[in-house]
Order: structure tokens, then sequence, then C-alpha cells
């Protein structure tokens, strides 16, 4: 699903936040990606979401180059993608269920059906019967789970997340983390940036490890293209 | 997300459904946001309003003494001064032979007799008169030329006239209506150049607001960015929002200014009763209306189309 072709990312201030990478995350995987602070594990997930392109080397995504996309089509590969955010990224203006809509209505599906698929992810994450709520009258476990939501309720077939649990108690992180061994169950694909080494090892899936920019370790065993 | 792969969408039909039901959402979401934050709707519809409400007052100021002006052209009148040898009998075969030419709408005779009379009685002399051995007047035609003729035409058939060969002189005591005319043409160019300019106004302001909303929606904007959501999806409110701002405002500009123009009728009439003519304001036709309102929103979306297009691209996920 995902291939990282010797990509490098140098940001316009100079800094080369990763180096020489190269990946390949199957479909229907899941996988944890960790690293100290700054070792660019958000680097790498907003090249593939095409937030920021590749300086040197190939992202690839499905087959399709995202260096080398047109800014017409982001959107469009975008909706293949949901995002989970360690701030979550609600929209304060409007309750749970019109934050968790969005995708739905971006797509263009008829009222009858943006109901009720919102429903079920709220009903996956357990806040079904919060779907009236303002976000702001929500803990922080349940504003994540909104998030969560949010970016499923389209059925991706791809799901980032970046530290999604960096504000969470561990009995809440282990929460939101089943929640992602859920969706890989029923053949999400996952990759999911965290610090939180101690939790990654008792869910035992596999890690790819970055330090400085570079991958030092990989349980898929890298690219095999050399 | 090749084509080997069934992207998440629905049908065709559903998603055309979809995006007219985005418009429509778009349309009534922007609208909703004008109504939740009242005051600062208003001040902007206002000052576009007012903005707007200089050219649209000046050209139906325009209007109304082009009106006048048109009141007074159909009272010009040529005089012809007939040779002192043309006899009365002449004089009504000349009458009857204008009044069926092209370009003349009515012709009357004044015999030398009745001049004198009218002159005795306005001038005052009275008896003093008597003692001319011979009236000294002309028998007089007042040729009375049609609606239709503009100045031009007129003058062409003030010429043909003078060529008669029992005129002595033909008179068109117009010279000052052509002197309105012209300064009709130059305050008829004025009002195009100040709706232009106006009009540029009410694009900034338009532009400007778009501009602070674009900002203070910056998360939005970044959030529907990253789950997929096209440039033409962001957009759409904030056009929409453009399209209200110049409708409503076109439409208070017009209030304003059929107000204005109710608080002048009154004196207006007064004044064209005074010169005894059933003048009255003239205020928009549904035509004029139609403009003002059409082009009000039309400066609405340009200009909030100019502003998306400058700060929405600005906005990326980072
Ligand atoms: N937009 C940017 N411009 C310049 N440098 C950047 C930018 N974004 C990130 N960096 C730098 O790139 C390096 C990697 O950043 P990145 O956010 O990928 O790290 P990370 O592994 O996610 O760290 P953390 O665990 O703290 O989130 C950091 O040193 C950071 O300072
Ligand atoms: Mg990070």
């Amino acid at each position: 699903m995902i291939q990282f072709h010797h990509v490098t990312k140098r940001y316009p201030g100079g800094f080369e936040a990763l180096s020489n990478v190269s990946l390949h995350l199957p479909k229907g995987e899941m996988a944890f990606l960790t690293g100290h602070s700054g070792a660019g594990k958000s680097t790498l997930l907003k090249i593939v979401s095409l937030i920021e392109k590749p300086t040197r080397g190939q992202a690839i995504l499905n087959r399709i180059n995202l260096g080398t996309l047109p800014r017409k089509r982001v959107p469009y590969i975008r909706r293949h993608i949901g995002f989970i955010f360690q701030d979550h990224q609600l929209l304060f203006d409007r309750p749970v269920f019109d934050n968790v809509a969005m995708p739905l209505i971006i797509l263009g599906y008829p009222r009858n059906e943006i109901a009720r698929r919102t429903r079920a992810a709220l009903d996956k994450v357990g806040l079904l019967s919060k779907e009236k709520a303002m976000p702001i009258t929500l803990s922080g476990g349940e504003q994540q789970r909104v998030g969560i939501a949010r970016a499923v309720v389209h059925k991706p077939m791809l799901l980032l997340a970046d530290e999604p649990t960096g504000n969470l108690d561990p009995v809440l992180s282990r929460e939101i983390m089943q929640i992602f061994l859920d969706f890989h169950q029923v053949g999400v694909t996952v990759l999911v940036a965290s610090h939180d080494l101690g939790l990654i090892e008792e869910l035992g899936k596999p890690v790819i490890t970055l330090n400085q920019g570079k991958v030092i370790h990989d349980d898929f065993g890298g690219l095999d293209d050399g | 997300m090749t084509d080997r792969h069934q992207p998440p969408r629905p049908g065709l039909l559903q998603r055309l459904s979809a995006w007219l039901g985005h418009h429509a959402r778009s349309m009534v979401f922007s609208l909703g946001k004008l109504y939740r934050a009242p005051a600062s709707t208003l001040m902007t519809v206002a000052v576009i309003a007012i903005t707007l409400t200089l050219p649209a007052g000046f050209y139906l100021f325009m209007k109304n003494i082009e009106n006048i002006s048109g009141d007074l052209r159909s009272t010009t009148r040529i005089s012809l001064f007939l040779k002192l040898d043309v006899g009365e009998q002449a004089a009504a075969g000349l009458r009857d032979r204008l009044q069926r030419q092209q370009g003349v709408a009515d012709v009357r005779l004044i015999s030398r007799d009745e001049a004198l009379e009218e002159f005795r009685a306005s001038s005052g002399l009275g008896d003093s008169l008597d003692y001319l051995k011979e009236n000294p007047l002309p028998h007089t035609l007042l040729v009375e030329p049609a609606s239709e003729l503009d100045s031009p035409a007129i003058r062409q058939l003030l010429k043909r006239l003078q060529q008669q060969p029992e005129v002595d002189t033909a008179q068109l005591d117009t010279e000052w209506l052509e002197r309105l005319y012209t300064l009709l043409d130059i305050a008829r160019r004025a009002v195009i150049i100040i709706s232009l300019l106006f009009s540029f106004a009410v694009l900034l302001i338009v532009g400007n607001t778009i501009r602070l909303d674009i900002q203070s929606r910056y998360q939005e904007i970044v959030v529907t960015k990253l789950i997929g959501a096209t440039d033409a999806f962001i957009r759409r409110p904030f056009l929409y929002s453009g399209v209200w701002y110049g409708l409503f405002g076109g439409l208070l500009a017009w209030i304003i200014v059929e107000l204005s123009a109710m608080a002048i009728a009154g004196p207006y009439q007064k004044l064209g009763q005074l010169y005894r003519s059933d003048l009255s304001l003239v205020t928009f036709s549904m035509g004029d209306f139609m403009i003002l309102i059409g082009a009000s929103t039309a400066l609405g979306l340009i200009g909030s189309w100019l502003a998306v297009a400058r700060h929405l691209s600005e906005i990326e996920p980072q």
C-alpha cells in the first residue's frame, strides 16, 4: 500500500527530516512508527497524506506517485485516507454528528445514507449517545474518539494516526489502540506513529523505527529493491 | 485509488443530487451565517448599499432631468416671421403646406392683426399704438416639430423652413436647451464613471469581508482540505456569502433611493405645478431595478471570487 524509495525530505530551512528512507507497508497490514522526538515520524505521515512532498526519491501510495501528483487530484487521493491527529482537529462550532459526517458530505452521499453511516461510525467508537453534543463538552478521550469516527466514517482503505494517544492516560490509550486493531481486523491498512513503546510492545504489531530521519528498524524487512 | 480499487463513492446520480444539495446547503448555510452575526452583516450590507446609493441616486437624478428636458423639447417651437408682402391668403396656404410636411407636428397661424392685438395687450402701450399708420408686424407661423425629432433633426427642419420663399426669418429660441443637452451628456458620462468607481469600491468591500471570513475559518478550511474537499467545495459557501452581500446591499440601496425619492416627490410636484406642468418624479423602472440588483449581486460574487482565489490557496494543511 505504502512504498518509499529512497525518500529524502529537506524542509525549506535546510533541515533534513528524512534521509534516504525506503520502506514498504503491505496492504491490510498494521504497523507502528516509532522514534525519538524529531526523528521524522510526522514528516513521513505528512508525505503519505500529501501535506508535504518528498525532496528526493519516490513515495508511492497504491501505485500513485505522490511526489508528482497534480494539485487538482490531491483531494481525491485524500478521500481514501483517514487521518487522525494528536489534537484531533475537531470543529468546535458544530455538534459531534456534523463533525463526523463531514467526509460523507464531501463525497456526496445522500442525507439518509449520511445519517446511517455517521451513526454507525459513532457506534463503533462508543459515542452514539453523544451525537448532539458539542465537542467542547467532551473529555479528551471522547474528542479523540470523535476524531477517529470522522477518519473512518467513509471507510478509507488507509488509516494514518499521528500520536493519537499522546494526550491520554494509559487506560484511554489502550482503548483507542483497540479501535485501531478492530479496523485492522476488517482489512483496513493502519499506520500509527507513537511514542508509547510499552503499549506498542504489548500489542505485538510490526514496528518501523526512525532515528534522525533514517530507518533503523523495520519488521517488514524494508523494501527489497536495494 | 487506482482503477483496480473501487473508490468509496456513491453513484453518479446520487453525487449529482448531492452536488445540487451542497449548492443549496452552501446557500442556506452562508445565509444562516450572516443571520447569526446580524451586527457585522448589517454593517457590511449598509456600506455596500450606501456605496451603491450614490450612482443609483445620480442615475435617477439624470433620468428626471431628462424627463423634464423631454417635456421642454415638446414645447420647442419654431417661429416663422413671413415677409411683409405676404398676404393672409398666402400665409394660410403655407400653413397648410407645412402641416403636411414630415417632421412637423402642428402649425398655427398668427395673423398680423392678432399679433398686434396681443402686442397691445402685453406691452401696455394700448391706444398709443393707434397712431401707427400701418401694422408693422408680419404674419407669423408657429411650427411645432414632431416630438421624435432630436436637436440635429430640428436644426435641419429649421433650415428647410428658412428656405421657404415666403419666410423672412425662422427662429428657434432654444439655444439654452442645446446647452442643457450638452450638460446632460456630460452628466451621463459622469454617471458611468461614478458607477464604475463605486462598483470597484463594492468589490473591495465584499473582497475584504470575505477575506476576513476566510481567515476566521482557517482551521475549518484546513480540516476539510485534509479530508479530501476540493477547492470548489470549499469555495462555495464563501461565494454564496458574497452573493448574499451583493443582493442585500443592492436591495437596501434601492430602498434608500426610493425613500429619498419619496421625500423629494412632494416639493418636486409643487415645482411642476408652478410651471403649469403635471410633472411627477420618475423612479426606478422594473428594468432599472433588475439592473441594480443584478449588478450588485454580480459584484458580490466577483468580489468574493477575487478574495477566495487569492486567499484560499494560501491555506494548506501543515
Ligand atoms: N515545516 C517544517 N519546517 C522546518 N522544519 C521542520 C518542519 N516540520 C518539521 N521540521 C523538523 O523536522 C524534524 C522532524 O520533525 P517531525 O515532526 O517529523 O518529527 P517527529 O518524529 O514527528 O517528532 P515528534 O515525536 O516530536 O512529533 C524536526 O527536527 C523538526 O524540527
Ligand atoms: Mg510528530
